[in-house]
């Protein structure tokens, strides 16, 4: 390429960029006036797989401040390093109404001693997830007089880039990409300040996904149970406990039970100091991660920012 | 020893939710909510303030446009009275009828908890007393939200 063609590459770049990001950026900041109708944290935070819930977990609630009538926007960055890996994972989600959730994230996983000890490493895997969420029906805040909690149903479209893992987990029947079901029921105990949410996920996610879907043990779908409970301490802080339960498709293969994995538990706080970002802390339990290599509980603080708009 | 955590951490949050279950509906049965509120002369400095507040709203005031507030003060003062258990008869128009030509969504709803909530912070209400007023205000959504 001449340096001509090169310079008009480059003055169509710096064109398309601008009006690109202000194109993106345009549609929450004209939401952003209105997008506030709904009360302090009542949207949840960012779970790591993207859509609005707890931490590791999506509940019935929809992102944002958007209620009835409004568009609102989420973006986050999560990191989470426990003993001997490293997730970090970004996302965005739009929220229409109290009605649907579309979500995007990212995740990065870091093997660490796992990929060297395999013969890779630097070994990173790789996810994406596509999210959407419907609400049928309840509003987990106000309907405090009935039993009907506010209730979701959920699809999680996962993609596995595994790097140089990814034959092995071929040999072991695991699949690159999976589809997450989940049907979520939330309910804000208010006079208790009392938040419950249960989520009944179908899956065959190997550690969510960053291990592939199904196995050799099994590819058929299961219906694993997670739930979360907060107390809201004021309108800006609550605190809480999460326990999600995991398949366990890779248990046994043909490293025995080297790669069994456990149920994800956290205790969590959460800040909103305003409806624009919110904090939450965690200390994560994710149990042993490929046991095999690594035979110790993986554990870590987890750290979540949250902008709102 | 696994399962018997798994057990124990499952056992734990699902007694939680029986318990918050179990307690839900809340309604009144005694006048300890009137009395955590202050009382007719707390209840009173709170439904002072919150009207105020309401009138000073950019998202609502236009919804109070030709309402006497010291009439609606009075009117909310004894609703609040009669629904934490207090001595008083609220003797005004159903939630239906007072606000069904005001076309209110939900966002006007929360902007007037938001108010409440700031309302009841003036006046040093305790968070989990003001949920306890919340949970009782709450279900009249149905009634209120239009739009």
């Amino acid at each position: 390429m001449d340096l001509d063609a090169q310079h008009r590459r480059l003055v169509m770049l710096r064109t398309l960029v601008p009006v690109l990001l202000a194109g993106s950026l345009a549609v929450p900041l004209a939401c952003a006036a209105q997008a506030q109708g709904k009360l302090l944290l009542t949207g949840g935070v960012s779970s790591i797989d993207g859509a609005a819930g707890g931490g590791l977990t999506p509940w019935a609630l929809t992102g944002s401040y958007a209620t009835s009538g409004q568009v609102g926007a989420t973006a986050y960055f999560t990191r989470l390093p426990v003993q001997d890996y490293s997730l970090s994972g970004y996302g965005a989600s739009v929220a229409f109404g109290e009605r649907v959730e579309l979500s995007l994230a990212k995740q990065d996983f870091s093997a660490g001693g796992t990929g060297a000890a395999l013969g890779l490493p630097g070994l990173k895997l790789k996810q994406t997830i596509l999210g959407a969420k419907v609400r049928l029906g309840g509003d987990a805040v106000l309907d405090g007089d009935t039993w009907m909690p506010q209730i979701a149903l959920g699809v999680e479209y996962k993609h596995l880039d595994a790097g140089g893992l990814a034959p092995t987990l071929g040999a072991l029947g695991a699949k690159r990409n999976g589809v997450d079901v989940y049907l979520s029921a939330t309910k804000l105990f208010l006079a208790q300040s009392t938040l419950v949410n249960v989520t009944l996920r179908a899956t065959r996610a190997n550690q969510n996904g960053l291990l592939g879907f199904g196995g050799t043990a099994s590819s058929r779908y299961a219906l694993m149970p997670e739930i979360s409970v907060a107390y809201l301490i004021n309108k800006e802080w609550a605190i809480g406990a999460e326990y999600r339960m995991k398949p366990d498709k890779l248990n046994p293969s043909a490293l025995g039970d080297g790669l069994r994995e456990d149920d994800w538990k956290d205790v969590f706080v959460a800040w909103a100091p305003n409806k624009h970002v919110s904090l939450t802390a965690a200390y994560v339990d994710l149990g042993r991660v490929v046991p095999g290599i690594q035979p110790r509980r993986q554990r870590g603080v987890y750290g979540s920012i949250q902008f709102a708009y | 020893m696994i399962r018997s955590a798994r057990r124990g951490w499952m056992a734990g949050l699902l007694a939680l939710l029986v318990g918050m279950g179990m307690a839900a509906p809340a309604i009144a049965a005694d006048d300890t909510l009137y009395r955590a509120l202050g009382g007719e002369a707390g209840i009173a400095r709170i439904v002072d303030n919150l009207i105020d507040r309401a009138y000073a709203d950019e998202r609502i005031k236009k919804k109070f446009d030709g309402v006497n507030p010291k009439a609606l003060k009075e009117s909310i003062g004894k609703q609040f009275c009669q629904l934490t258990g207090g001595p008083c008869l609220y003797d005004g128009e159903t939630m239906v009828k007072s606000h069904a030509h005001l076309a209110l969504d939900k966002a006007d709803f929360n902007a007037l908890v938001e108010d409440l909530q700031l309302a009841m912070d003036d006046q040093q209400v305790p968070f989990a007393v003001q949920n306890r007023l919340l949970a009782l205000l709450a279900p009249m959504h149905r009634d209120i939200i239009t739009k």
